[in-house]
């Protein structure tokens, strides 16, 4: 059974590397879109499933964010991908299926997942 | 929606849009009703837009004339035989209680709230939430400032290590309730 007091180890760990982790305009911003129409329509699985990736693959220049209705509800849940200096990327249809191919070609290799874009979607 | 966690989830950034620094989630399931209320101290509302604010067509933000989140939790209580009441208070906050008939055929089933409860915090990890569930006599919690206690104050609650170890913390703590092995409320 999990206690509270694990979180201290969890701070111990994070606190050594703490400088570690990159701030600044550098940093993949990947952001889920988590309004009304987001979340009917699942984006909560999504969100999780990005959040164990980046955790698992311990990428320290990603950022995982929340925003509201991002105005095409018929395509949720979107989840957009900033990388700087390149223009932005919107995946539409979102499963949690889809995250693990997004996080290692698109956030680790650079390489964009066309077929879960929103311009094959449409 | 198909969870009563998943209204929780939407609601509950209502307050944090609202600029609620403070956030009180309890969900009271107790013989035949299920009763969810989100109290918050963000800004509030007019007397004039409470009156309004139940219909799909009113909205705060500027994007959109519509805003579906509190219509769609009123009809999901309403037709389990609930309701739905919201008490606001300009500069003071603002308390939603949706309650549910549990017994009813269109009653939602209660779902993940460790989930929804830890993406709020992941979404808004300055923020002071405290967590109720309660079952019958037994309830489990979280209160952000235990957490905080632990964590100290360089570690963010949107940190992804963390965010995940709170999730399985609830999730745990869920099953734990629904076995009946919660603390005594």
């Amino acid at each position: 059974m999990k206690s509270l007091a694990e979180l201290r180890a969890i701070r111990e760990r994070m606190e050594k590397q703490i400088d570690l982790r990159e701030s600044g305009d550098d940093r993949i911003r990947v952001v889920v879109g988590m309004a009304t129409c987001g979340i009917a329509a699942g984006a909560r699985p999504v969100l999780n499933a990005f959040l164990e990736e980046v955790n698992k693959r311990d990428l320290k220049n990603v950022t995982v964010s929340q925003t509201g209705c991002i105005g095409v509800c018929r395509l949720e849940p979107i989840v957009e991908v900033y990388v700087p200096g390149q223009e932005k990327v919107t995946y539409v249809k979102m499963t949690p299926d889809k995250v693990a191919s997004i996080v290692s070609e698109h956030l680790v290799n650079g390489r964009v997942v066309e077929e879960y874009t929103i311009g094959a979607a449409e | 929606m198909k969870e009563i966690a998943l209204y929780t989830l939407d609601i509950a950034q209502n307050s944090i849009t609202a600029q609620a620094k403070r956030l009180e989630i309890t969900l009271a399931e107790e013989g035949n009703t299920i009763t969810l209320t989100i109290a918050d101290n963000g800004k509030g509302m007019s007397r004039s837009l409470l009156a309004r604010v139940s219909d799909p067509f009113t909205t705060t933000r500027t994007t959109r004339k519509m805003g579906l989140g509190l219509p769609l939790l009123r009809m999901a209580a309403e037709q389990t035989g609930g309701s739905l009441t919201i008490r606001s208070t300009e500069g003071v906050g603002t308390t939603v209680e949706a309650v549910f008939r549990a017994d009813h055929i269109d009653c939602p089933p209660v779902g993940d709230m460790g989930g929804s409860i830890t993406l709020l915090l992941q979404g808004a990890p300055e923020l002071e939430l405290i967590y109720t569930h309660r079952l019958g006599t037994d309830q489990i919690g979280l209160d952000t400032r235990q957490l905080r206690e632990e964590l100290g104050e360089g570690i963010s609650l949107a940190e992804p290590e963390v965010v995940l170890w709170v999730r399985d913390y609830l999730q745990e703590q869920e099953a734990l309730l629904r076995d009946n092995k919660g603390m005594k409320a």
